[in-house]
C-alpha cells in the first residue's frame, strides 16, 4: 500500500518536475513561437539569484518566490527589448541569438560565480509513509506545479490581461488596430515566460544545487515536452509532462533511472510520429 | 563576370585546399597537424548538415547521432575484426543505415520542419544517455568495451589498407582527413547539380509543388539524409582516428555546434560551412588558451563567443558567406554598371511573430537561402 | 463510347458540419474542355482539391480512367498523367523560369529530351522573353504563365487549372486563352474561373455549382442566359 503511494508520488513528482520546467518555455514558445535556446540558461539564473539573496540573508522562501523570478523577470525583459525583438518571424537567427545568449550566461556566470556547484538544503525536511520516507518539499513542488497552472488557465481564461494576450498572438496587426500595442504585449509575455522559468529555477535549486551548466540538463527535456504537448500552452504541457513522465517514473522503477530517461525519449518520439503537430494539435484543440 | 564567379570560386577552392594538404605538412608542427585533422572532421561533419538543411531544408538537430555511431562502429569494428579498411566502411554504412530507417520513420509520417528537428534531437540524446552508461562488462561488444562516460579506450588507428600493422602516421591521417573534405566537398557540388540534386532543392522551395509534378518527395527527403547520416559516420571515422571515441560524439552541444556553424557560414552554401565551422575552432581554441593567461580570467571563451554570435545575428544575419558574395557582387556591379544583376529575392517583412497555432509555416526555416546562381 | 477520362460519383466533402462538396457526380471525356463556375463558396475549388489529392474525400470516388484516385496522394495522381495549376501560383520562387519548366519537364523525359520539351513548353506558352529570371521576382500574372508551362511541359492527358487567368494582363489572357484552346485539341481540360468574359472565349461546355452541388450543365451559350444561373450569382456577374 505504501509502495503504491511512493509510486503515485513519484510520478507526480516526476510529472510536475517536466511540468515546472516548460511550463516558461511553453508560454514563449507557444505564444510567440519564439524558440529560446537560453531556457535552461533562465533556469539557471534563477537558481543563482536564489541562492545568492539566501546566502546574503534573504529569507529562503522570498528568495526562490521573490527574488528569482523577478530578477529573471526583467533579464527577460531587457533581452527581448534588445535581441528578441528584433528577430520575430525568422526562427534560425532567433534560435541563432538565443544559444549565443545562452553561451554567454554561462559564461559570465562562470566568471562571477566560478565553476563550483554551489547549493542550499531543500527546506521542509521529509515525509514518512509507511516504511519509505521521502522529502517533503517534492510534495510541495507538485503543489506549485498544480497552482502555475491553475494561475495560467484562470488569467489566460478570465483576465482582461488573458485575453489581449491571447488576441494579440492570433493576429497582431488586428490588436494593433483595436489600440493594443503589440510590442509591449510581447515583452510582457516574454517577461512573464521568463519569470516563470525562474521561478521554477529558484525552486529547484535545492534539490540539484547550481552550477552554471546545469541549464543543459533542462532544455532538451522541456523542448521535447513543448513541442509534444502542441499549440495549446496549458493543456498541451500538462498532457504531455503527464504522459511522458509517467512512463519515465515507471521504466525507472522496473530498470534504472537511466532506461526511465530514454524511455521518456522514445516515447516523445513515438508520440510525434502518431501526432505530428503535438498532442494539443490532435485532441483538445481548442483549449488554452 | 557573373558567370565566372561560381568558376573562379570553384578553382579558388580546390587551391585552398591543395594548398592545405600539401603545404601544411611540411611546415606545422604535430600538434598543429593534429588539431587540423580534427577540424577537417568537424567540416565534414558540417558539409553534412549544410547539405541536408541548407538544400533540402532539413533541419536536423541530431547529426551527433550519425558522428558518434561513425566514430564507436569504426571502434568496435576494428577493435573485434582488426581490419580497419573494413572498419572504416562500416563506420559510413552503419550510421547511413540508421539514417534510412530514421528517415523513413520521419518522412514517410511527413513530419518535417520544427518536429523534425525535435525527434532528431531526441534520438541522439536516447543514443547519448544510452552509450553514456555503458560501462561494465555486460555491456562489451565482443572483445570491444563500449567504456560508458569515458569512452573506448585504445580505438586502433587506421591502417594502410592490406598492410595490417602499418598503422597511419598523424601526417597521414591528416592528408586522408583533407583529401576527404576536398572529395566531399565536391561531391556534393557535383550531387547538387545532378537531376536528383535539383528535385532536392525543389523540394526545399516548394514541396507541394514538386509531388504536383509527380515525384515522391519523400523518396527524395530520404535519399538525402541518408548521404547525410553516411557524411556524419564519416566525420565520426576521422574524429575516432584523430582524437578517441566517447560519448559526447552524441552530445547536445556537438549537434547545436553544427548548426552555428552552419549559419555562420552561411546556410545554402557548402564553402560556408565549412569555413565557418573551422574558423570558430581555431576562436575557441584560441579563448580557450587565452582565458588560461592571468589577467584574462574574464574572456570566459563561452562569454565571448556567445557576445560574438548575438551580435552576429543582429547584424550579419545572412552569414560569412553572403556578406562575402555581397562584397564580391558590389564591387563587380560597381565596375560594370552594365552587368547589373536580378536582386536577390527580399524576405518577407515581419514586424510580428508568426501568429496561427499551427506549426511555422512553410518558408520559416529557408529564409537563409542563398539565391540558386550564387549556391557554392 | 470509351470510358471518361474524369468521372466523380457521389464526390462529397465535409469539414465538421460543413458539408462543401454534396454527392457529386460529374463526368469529362477525353480531350474535352470543361469549364467549372459558381459563386464564392459554391465548392468548386474544394470540389478541385478533391480531384488533384489535395483533399481526401469524405465519401464517394473519383476515377480517373476507370481507376479510382479518390484520396491518392498528390504525386500518385500527377503520374497517371495529370497536370494541376493550383488557385494560389504554386512556383519555385527562388528558381529561374527555366529551372521551374525543366524541373516539371524532367520527371517524364531523360536528359536532353528533358531540356527540349522544356523549351517547347516556354516557346509554347510564350515566357522566352523572361526565362532567366527569377521567379519569385515576376508579376502576379507572369508566374501563372511559369506554372502554366510547368503543367504543359510532361504533356498530361487531364489538365486540371484553378483560376488560370487571376492576375492576367489582357495581353497575358489572350495568350492563354489561344493556349487552352490549342491544349484541347488533344488534352482534356477542368478550367475552374470566376472571371467570365474570360469563360465566354474559352468554355464549350460548363458545370456551374451552387452550395455543394451541381445546379445546371450545359452549353456556354445556354447556361450564360439561364435564369437560375444569374440568380445564383445575384446579378453580379451580367451575362
Amino acid at each position: 500500500m505504501d509502495y503504491a503511494a511512493i509510486l503515485a508520488l513519484q510520478i507526480s513528482s516526476a510529472v510536475a518536475s517536466l511540468v515546472l520546467i516548460s511550463l516558461g518555455l511553453a508560454v514563449i514558445f507557444g505564444m510567440m513561437r519564439v524558440i529560446n535556446l537560453a531556457h535552461g540558461e533562465f533556469l539557471m539564473l534563477g537558481g543563482y539569484a536564489a541562492i545568492t539573496a539566501y546566502n546574503n540573508g534573504v529569507n529562503l522562501w522570498l528568495a526562490m518566490l521573490l527574488v528569482a523570478p523577478l530578477t529573471v523577470g526583467l533579464f527577460g525583459i531587457v533581452v527581448e527589448r534588445l535581441i528578441i525583438r528584433h528577430l520575430y518571424g525568422r526562427m534560425i537567427d532567433t534560435m541563432l541569438a538565443t544559444w549565443g545568449l545562452s553561451l554567454a550566461m554561462i559564461g559570465f556566470v562562470t566568471v562571477v560565480f566560478g565553476n563550483t556547484v554551489s547549493g542550499i538544503s531543500a527546506p521542509l525536511g521529509s515525509l514518512t509513509i509507511g516504511a519509505y520516507r521521502t522529502g517533503a518539499y517534492e510534495l510541495f513542488l507538485i503543489v506549485v506545479a498544480l497552482v502555475l497552472l491553475a494561475a495560467g488557465w484562470l488569467v489566460l481564461r478570465y483576465t482582461r490581461l488573458g485575453l489581449i494576450a491571447r488576441g494579440t498572438m492570433q493576429n497582431a496587426a488586428m490588436a494593433s488596430a483595436l489600440g493594443v500595442s503589440p510590442s509591449l504585449v510581447y515583452a510582457v509575455t516574454f517577461g512573464v515566460g521568463a519569470a516563470l522559468t525562474g521561478l521554477v529555477g529558484g525552486l529547484l535549486a535545492p534539490l540539484s544545487g547550481v552550477v552554471p551548466t546545469i541549464g543543459a540538463a533542462y532544455i532538451a527535456k522541456a523542448f521535447i515536452t513543448v513541442i509534444s504537448g502542441g499549440a495549446a500552452i496549458l493543456s498541451g504541457t500538462a498532457i504531455a509532462s503527464g504522459l511522458l513522465g509517467t512512463i519515465n517514473t515507471a521504466m525507472t522503477f522496473a530498470f534504472t533511472p537511466v532506461l526511465g530517461e530514454v524511455a521518456l525519449l522514445v516515447a516523445a518520439v513515438i508520440l510525434l510520429r502518431i501526432l505530428p503537430q503535438g498532442i494539443t494539435g490532435r485532441f483538445f484543440q481548442r483549449s488554452l | 563576370m557573373k558567370r565566372a564567379l561560381p568558376i573562379l570560386g570553384n578553382i579558388a577552392v580546390l587551391l585552398a585546399g591543395l594548398a592545405i594538404l600539401f603545404g601544411l605538412p611540411a611546415f606545422a608542427e604535430t600538434y598543429v597537424i593534429i588539431n587540423a585533422t580534427i577540424f577537417a572532421s568537424f567540416a565534414i561533419l558540417a558539409l553534412s548538415l549544410a547539405l541536408i538543411w541548407g538544400y533540402a531544408g532539413i533541419l536536423s538537430f541530431g547529426q551527433a547521432a550519425f558522428f558518434g555511431l561513425g566514430g564507436y562502429t569504426y571502434a568496435v569494428a576494428a577493435i573485434n575484426f582488426g581490419d580497419t579498411t573494413g572498419a572504416a566502411a562500416l563506420a559510413i554504412a552503419l550510421p547511413a543505415l540508421f539514417a534510412a530507417l530514421l528517415g523513413y520513420f520521419m518522412f514517410w509520417g511527413r513530419i518535417s520542419d520544427v518536429y523534425l528537428g525535435v525527434i532528431t534531437l531526441t534520438v541522439s540524446l536516447i543514443l547519448y544517455r544510452f552509450v553514456n552508461q555503458t560501462a561494465g562488462e555486460e555491456w562489451n561488444i565482443g572483445e570491444a568495451p563500449l567504456g560508458g562516460f569515458n569512452g573506448i579506450p585504445g580505438t586502433p588507428i587506421l591502417t594502410w589498407p592490406g598492410r595490417p600493422g602499418e598503422q597511419l602516421a598523424p601526417e597521414n591521417i591528416f592528408s586522408l582527413a583533407v583529401g576527404l573534405l576536398i572529395l566531399v566537398y565536391f561531391g556534393c557540388k557535383a550531387l547538387l547539380a545532378t537531376r536528383f540534386g535539383r528535385i532536392v532543392v525543389a523540394i526545399r522551395e516548394n514541396e507541394t509543388r514538386v509531388a504536383l509534378l509527380g515525384y515522391d518527395t519523400r523518396l527524395y527527403k530520404l535519399a538525402i539524409f541518408v548521404v547525410g547520416g553516411a557524411l556524419g559516420g564519416l566525420s565520426g571515422l576521422m574524429f575516432a582516428n584523430s582524437v578517441f571515441v566517447s560519448p559526447t560524439m552524441f552530445s547536445l552541444p556537438v549537434s547545436g555546434q553544427i548548426i552555428i556553424w552552419v549559419i555562420i557560414g552561411g546556410l545554402g552554401t557548402l564553402i560556408g560551412p565549412v569555413v565557418g565551422c573551422i574558423l570558430m575552432q581555431i576562436l575557441t581554441n584560441w579563448l580557450g588558451t587565452l582565458n588560461q593567461v592571468p589577467g584574462f580570467g574574464w574572456v570566459d571563451p563561452n562569454l565571448v563567443l556567445g557576445v560574438i554570435l548575438v551580435v552576429f545575428v543582429l547584424v550579419v544575419p545572412k552569414g560569412l558567406t553572403a556578406l562575402v558574395t555581397d562584397a564580391w557582387r558590389w564591387i563587380v556591379t560597381h565596375l560594370s554598371p552594365r552587368e547589373r544583376e536580378v536582386a536577390p529575392p527580399v524576405e518577407p517583412d515581419r514586424a510580428y511573430p508568426s501568429p496561427s497555432l499551427s506549426p511555422l509555416p512553410r518558408g520559416e526555416g529557408h529564409e537563409r537561402r542563398a539565391t540558386a546562381e550564387s549556391a557554392s | 463510347m470509351t470510358a471518361p477520362i474524369l468521372e466523380t460519383r457521389g464526390l462529397t466533402m465535409r469539414f465538421g458540419g460543413v458539408v462543401a462538396v454534396n454527392g457529386v457526380d460529374f463526368r469529362l471525356q477525353e480531350a474535352e474542355l470543361r469549364c467549372l463556375i459558381g459563386p464564392n463558396g459554391a465548392g468548386k475549388s474544394t470540389f478541385f482539391k478533391c480531384l488533384t489529392g489535395q483533399l481526401r474525400p469524405t465519401s464517394g470516388d473519383v476515377l480517373f480512367r476507370d481507376r479510382s484516385i479518390a484520396g491518392s496522394d498528390s504525386h500518385v495522381i500527377a503520374r497517371h498523367g495529370v497536370g494541376i495549376k493550383t488557385q494560389v501560383p504554386s512556383v519555385f520562387d527562388g528558381l529561374s523560369v527555366r529551372d521551374n519548366v525543366w524541373l516539371a519537364a524532367a520527371r517524364t523525359n531523360p536528359g536532353r529530351l528533358a531540356e527540349q520539351k522544356t523549351d517547347a513548353a516556354i516557346e509554347q506558352v510564350g515566357i522566352g522573353p523572361i526565362v532567366h529570371r527569377i521567379v519569385g521576382q515576376l508579376a502576379h500574372g507572369q508566374r501563372q504563365l511559369v506554372e502554366l508551362a510547368m503543367v504543359v511541359a510532361p504533356e498530361p492527358d487531364l489538365i486540371l487549372l484553378d483560376e488560370p487567368a487571376a492576375g492576367m494582363t489582357d495581353d497575358e489572357v489572350d495568350r492563354l486563352v489561344d493556349l487552352i484552346k490549342n491544349l484541347n485539341q488533344r488534352h482534356a481540360l477542368v478550367v475552374v474561373e470566376h472571371d467570365m468574359q474570360f469563360i465566354r472565349r474559352v468554355a464549350k461546355t460548363v458545370t456551374v455549382f451552387h452550395q455543394g452541388s451541381i445546379l445546371v450543365e450545359g452549353d456556354v451559350a445556354d447556361i450564360l442566359v439561364d435564369a437560375r444561373v444569374r440568380d445564383v450569382y445575384l446579378g453580379k456577374q451580367a451575362a
